[in-house]
């Protein structure tokens, strides 16, 4: 039996069939309380992301919560230190799951302009699972609404992101399969 | 009598107050505060450390993000510095755009003081207001170098690039709005009863505090004292220009914030004569491409939107500063916060925080 069967004749143009799992993404993905926790320079041009021009609230992301335990999307905007990595991790494991991690800011890639600096984490991704990287030095508000669609987007279709973490481990392995052979070589030669 | 158990409260480093990274061991007696220790660090990302590898033009950008919100005034006090180191000589034209540009991003400056204040006190509409007049101005940064906040606009020797009539007219076209603007903040903010009865006698600096703890910047003019570089030192093309200092009375919230609402009134009234006396010519002096000032040291002080910035370069003849030190305004003035909180209301060390503006790339450098 088509499920399609199930919808009487008359309801036919007023009823959506669909599966609980993609309604239940589709809510989520239009109903995300970002963390309001700015760390830099990043923090002021997400505050203008909210500010009346850019107006994130057209697209679901209305309500900036103080407390970790309402909210479910963490923006580490701006560099983070190593000093407060533990503050940080702990507002992570604060937030309840289903959570999210934009990585805003060139800092929180790869360290930035302080990448060779003693006191700056050089990439986020060493202490907390990412989602979402967004390169600029701040980015515009406009690359911060675009990360957030491209969150919604990886919410809808997590099958997305699987697909980027498979391409990465093969390029990883493809790497690694060409330097095999200098390794091979230098065994060789041991 | 009832006794009260004295007891710490940690407020930070995330808290719902919109001024960074700063952890305040607040000691409480019930809801009274004994005392307030800022303990900061959070953001130290050792900028004058990693200025020590980097050329002197390579330097420039990292002063963009010690305070980000005023980059203009940044830039400018480095590259003064590095001129003075140097002997350069910066064409007039150039030091006019400059003047521009710095009073353009300390209203900028004040409009993020404003929206945190008012966002602080509980009231996310004023937050909206303030951030709109300050996209006019990111909208102008946006046309002369490509940056809305870091901009990395003022170059040694002069600025980037010619300023375009686009620029000019945009400038213009602002300071024609800036009465209307004003008008409007008093009419939502100023005259509003909860927002005066919050600011108006809390968190008083006295004159005699304001100069031990070595403030400076619209802080400490709040408490009635006449000290502005822009009229002591007369930098760059600032002796040319006609403008008064504000000076609020007693040292409260709330004369802070007047100071600084009079403040943009100022700086738009610099910028209008900056405008209309704009001489021609070129914006950039001949600096060498690899540039080696001779040995020696120099400071220079601007007056930052928080108070004086110093630059202190200390040169070994080479292609990069041997040391540099920063005078960080933000940094002293923070020094305040214990004596401002103390016999005040929780929610009044929030709105203390607040008004006295640090930044917190700037504090912790």
């Amino acid at each position: 039996m088509e499920i399609i069967d199930v919808v009487p004749p008359v309801l036919k143009d007023n009823v959506i069939v669909t599966s609980v799992d993609a309604l239940f993404k589709w809510g989520k993905s239009n109903s995300i309380w970002p963390l309001s926790s700015g760390l830099a320079c990043c923090s002021i041009e997400m505050m203008c992301a909210a500010a009346s021009r850019f107006d994130l609230a057209r697209f679901g992301y209305e309500v900036f919560r103080s407390c970790p335990r309402q909210s479910d999307l963490l923006i580490v905007a701006g560099t983070l230190t190593w000093k407060m990595t533990p503050p940080l991790i702990r507002l992570y494991e604060e937030m309840p799951e289903p959570k999210y991690v934009i990585a805003m800011g060139n800092c929180n890639i790869a360290g930035g302009p302080f990448s060779d600096s003693y006191s700056v984490v050089t990439g986020l991704d060493k202490i907390m699972p990412v989602d979402i990287y967004l390169p600029g030095c701040p980015p515009r508000p406009e690359a911060l609404i675009d990360a957030m669609l491209k969150l919604q987007k990886l919410i809808r279709h997590p099958e997305l992101g699987d697909a980027a973490k498979e391409a990465k481990a093969a390029s990883l392995k493809n790497l690694r399969s060409m330097t095999q052979p200098v390794d091979a070589l230098e065994e060789k030669a041991e | 009598m009832a006794q009260t158990e004295k007891y710490v409260l940690n407020m930070g480093p995330q808290h719902p107050s919109t001024h960074g990274v700063l952890q305040v061991q607040v000691e409480l007696d019930g809801e009274k505060i004994v005392g307030a220790k800022p303990v900061m660090g959070y953001l130290h990302r050792g900028i004058e450390k990693l200025m020590e590898s980097r050329t002197y033009a390579q330097c420039v950008p990292y002063t963009d993000r010690l305070d980000y919100v005023s980059a203009m005034n940044n830039n400018l006090g480095f590259c003064m510095a590095v001129e003075k180191l140097a002997a350069i000589e910066v064409p007039e034209r150039a030091e006019y755009i400059r003047v521009i540009c710095a009073e353009l991003n300390r209203i900028a400056s004040h409009h993020v003081f404003i929206g945190s204040l008012t966002n602080d006190l509980g009231s996310a509409t004023g937050m909206i207001y303030a951030f709109r007049d300050r996209e006019k101005i990111l909208d102008l940064f946006n046309i002369i170098c490509g940056a809305r906040m870091t901009a990395h606009y003022i170059r040694i020797g002069g600025v980037a690039a010619d300023a375009q009539e686009e620029f000019l007219r945009g400038a213009q076209e602002f300071i024609d709005y800036v009465p209307a603007m004003l008008d409007e903040y008093d009419r939502i903010f100023t005259g509003n009863e909860i927002f005066q009865a919050r600011m108006q006698g809390t968190s008083i600096i006295t004159r005699e505090t304001a100069l031990k703890h070595g403030m400076s910047g619209p802080n400490i003019r709040a408490s009635g004292v006449d000290y502005d570089i822009r009229k002591i030192d007369k930098y760059g093309a600032y002796g040319k220009f006609d403008f008064e200092i504000p000076v609020g009375k007693q040292g409260d919230n709330w004369d802070r914030y007047i100071v600084r609402l009079k403040e943009i009134q100022q700086s738009a009234n610099i910028i209008q004569q900056a405008l209309d006396n704009m001489p021609e010519g070129p914006v950039m002096a001949k600096v060498p491409k690899v540039l080696r000032p001779p040995k020696g040291d120099a400071y220079h002080r601007v007056e930052n939107t928080r108070g004086e910035l110093g630059f202190y370069i200390v040169s070994d003849g080479s292609t990069k500063p041997y040391r540099v030190h920063i005078r960080r305004p933000s940094f002293v003035n923070l020094q305040a916060l214990d004596g401002m909180c103390q016999g005040m209301l929780l929610a009044d060390a929030v709105t203390a925080f607040a008004t006295i503006d640090p930044l917190m790339g700037e504090v912790d450098c």
